[in-house]
């Protein structure tokens, strides 16, 4: 997995001016900033971060652990809402949102990918796919359409009525990102997707959702920790102490 | 989320895990069947009280001697014996609301025929009892006034002692021997069954008052009781007047002096009757509905079990789009869901227990669409109630932190 990386020290968000996001424009994070105050202790989990992510872009953030990564993406997911800033997810300020609100947008506008998978237990693939869709509000023909159909794209048809215990790591990845397509989200967020896998698995892994974004142009941010999987995106961002300290171009990612 | 939608998945969870939710419904059917159970043998005795009451004729009365005597005791502990067969012959003529008397004398004896004997109760009445008492005669005949007044050695058979000593052959014209006396069957009664209190009313022996006194009881002129039968039914109060009035006077009582006899409308002892029935159902239907509230906060605890093991299913249910409000509806179904399918379980048990109660022990028993319906509604209920704490707190749950949990 040869790598050439060119490392710039460029300013971080690509254009700190623009006001109204042209449509290009994912994820726009402006001055964002968390703190946990739980009385004794006060963390400032992130300090004025501001970032952008075009779509079709494949993004991933690193750091070490207290960089603020998990956070990043915790707000970014909108799992979490940010204590101070805005952001704008797919031209929609999502910032102040109820946490109703948030559940909604998670459902329609992102899809997760986690490290250990997370699948509903004792749940066929089948069911684990539909279950987004149930929440949005589907009819029944359409989501069977639509299961059909990601499951051709992460290539296991056959699986439908299988559990997650009845799948290996890799198998279970893939139905959880069929599961995160379904809906088909404005960007996929996922957070170490390769931790629980052996090398192996994680570089089919990693190529398929490298080809997920190439040939589908699905917006891809990810969290990891490794370098070798950071290799797979075309732009790395470092995070230290709640900012984001560096950016690198990569223009040619890992193939493998 | 449409309604079905919610029913669906509440079904799938509860599916998962198969045994959790029986033993969870067990509680919610356990109580359901013992309410219904208990509401329908109450109503069924309830229904049976009012039942006999009509049977007997709600136009009877009962005229005991004594009057210090406590409710059920028969049989002569009067501590005064100034009752006689006079004294009713005179209330039939003498008090325009009655039609009917008969004396009556009893006492429990062993019978004999062949080799079967059995212990049972000799009550002696005059010929007009069959009347007084709503009571036919299926094979032969009742005595009659000669009979009584020879104080003839006949008897009639209720069918449990008939059945006893005969089997299936026709005991009309046989000898029994009653307390080593020969008597003569002469007919046999018609069948009315266990009464309200429990008493198998077809285990009985008739023979002429007369009889008894003469054989039995050495010979007394006077009577433990009797039985009065009134014109109607709203005359029975006049008569027990009437009666009371009459036998003051003939006991030569003075004003001021306690009667040393009873005159019990029998409708009075029904109504007590029924109201000792409704308080012991009421009662029984109480302790069953503190079971069916036990199972529901048995439900409740399993519940939040339940939401503590998958609070990372939780989790990842916000993840993919949850709101808090779907998380609440989804445990609040599988609740209701529980509590609803174990009330129609417990129905189905309730009434299986009823009928074979009622089978085996040949108590009534009445199932009524309103304990049907209750126990249902109060069912849901109780899931709903014990179920929103749970559902509350699982919708509670921060997405991140479920998601973190082992």
């Amino acid at each position: 997995m040869a790598e050439t990386m060119l490392k710039t020290e460029a300013p971080l968000s690509a254009s700190p001016h623009l006001e109204a996001p042209s449509p290009d424009v994912v994820i726009q994070l402006r001055d964002i900033s968390k703190t946990y105050d739980t009385g004794e202790v006060r963390v400032e989990a992130l300090k004025g971060v501001s970032l952008e992510i075009l779509r079709g872009q494949f993004v991933a953030i690193m750091g070490s652990s207290g960089s603020g990564k998990s956070t990043m993406l915790n707000t970014l997911g909108c799992l979490d809402h940010p204590t101070s800033g805005t952001y704008l997810l797919d031209g929609v300020d999502v910032s102040t949102f109820s946490a109703a609100q948030r559940a909604d947008i998670r459902n329609k506008k992102i899809g997760f990918i986690f490290q250990s998978f997370n699948l509903l237990p004792r749940t066929s693939v089948w069911e684990n796919i539909e279950a987004p869709m149930l929440y949005a509000g589907v009819s029944k023909a359409e989501r069977a359409r639509r299961i059909e159909a990601v499951l051709k794209v992460v290539g296991m048809p056959e699986k439908a009525k299988s559990l997650p215990s009845q799948l290996s790591g890799g198998q279970q990845q893939r139905v959880a990102v069929a599961r995160a397509l379904v809906n088909e989200p404005a960007i996929l967020l996922a957070d170490e997707p390769t931790g629980n896998l052996d090398s192996a698995t994680s570089g089919e892994i990693m190529n398929f959702l490298q080809n997920l974004n190439r040939e589908k142009g699905i917006t891809l941010a990810m969290v990891t920790h490794e370098h070798d999987i950071a290799a797979y995106a075309s732009r790395v961002i470092h995070m230290k102490d709640g900012r984001i300290v560096s950016e690198d171009l990569n223009h040619h990612p890992a193939a493998g | 989320m449409s309604f079905w939608v919610i029913l669906k998945i509440a079904f799938r969870a509860l599916n998962r895990n198969k045994i959790r939710s029986v033993l969870t419904m067990l509680g919610v059917i356990i109580g359901v069947a013992a309410v219904i159970a208990m509401v329908s043998l109450g109503a069924g005795a309830q229904r049976q009280v009012q039942e006999e009451i009509a049977a007997m004729g709600t136009n009877t009365l009962q005229v005991w001697s004594g009057s210090m005597r406590s409710f059920g005791t028969r049989g002569g502990m009067g501590s005064m014996n100034t009752l006689t067969a006079e004294d009713f012959q005179a209330i039939q003529m003498e008090c325009p609301t009655v039609k009917l008397v008969s004396p009556s004398a009893s006492t429990m004896a062993q019978v004999v025929f062949g080799n079967q004997n059995w212990s049972s109760r000799i009550e002696g009445y005059n010929e007009q009892l069959p009347d007084l008492r709503n009571w036919k005669i299926v094979k032969g005949s009742f005595f009659d006034a000669t009979q009584v007044k020879a104080a003839a050695r006949v008897a009639v058979l209720g069918q449990t002692v008939a059945n006893e000593l005969f089997g299936g052959s026709d005991p009309i014209g046989q000898t029994i021997r009653v307390k080593n006396l020969s008597f003569q069957v002469i007919g046999v009664l018609d069948k009315k069954g266990y009464n309200a209190f429990g008493r198998d009313q077809d285990d009985v022996i008739m023979t002429p008052y007369t009889t008894v006194q003469k054989k039995f009881q050495g010979g007394v002129l006077y009577v433990q009781s009797g039985v009065v039968g009134a014109v109607s039914a709203r005359a029975t109060y006049a008569a027990q007047e009437q009666i009371t009035e009459l036998l003051r006077q003939r006991h030569k009582l003075a004003p001021g002096q306690d009667n040393d006899f009873m005159v019990r409308n029998l409708s009075e002892v029904a109504e007590t009757a029924d109201a000792t029935n409704r308080i012991m159902a009421g009662l029984l239907a109480s302790i069953a509905a503190v079971s069916l509230l036990v199972g529901g906060i048995g439900i409740m605890n399993i519940m939040l079990v339940a939401v503590s093991e998958r609070t990372r299913e939780i989790g990842i249910r916000m993840a993919i789009g949850a709101r808090p409000s779907h998380v609440r509806v989804q445990f609040l179904s599988e609740s209701i869901v529980l509590c609803t399918m174990g009330g129609i379980l417990g129905l189905a048990l309730g009434v299986g227990a009823a009928i074979g109660i009622s089978e085996a022990m040949e108590w009534p028993t009445l199932v009524s669409a309103n304990a049907v319906f209750i126990s249902i509604a109060f069912s849901a209920a109780i899931g709903i109630f014990f179920g929103y704490y749970p559902a509350h707190k699982a919708a509670a749950l921060d997405p991140i932190e479920a998601l973190r949990y082992e």
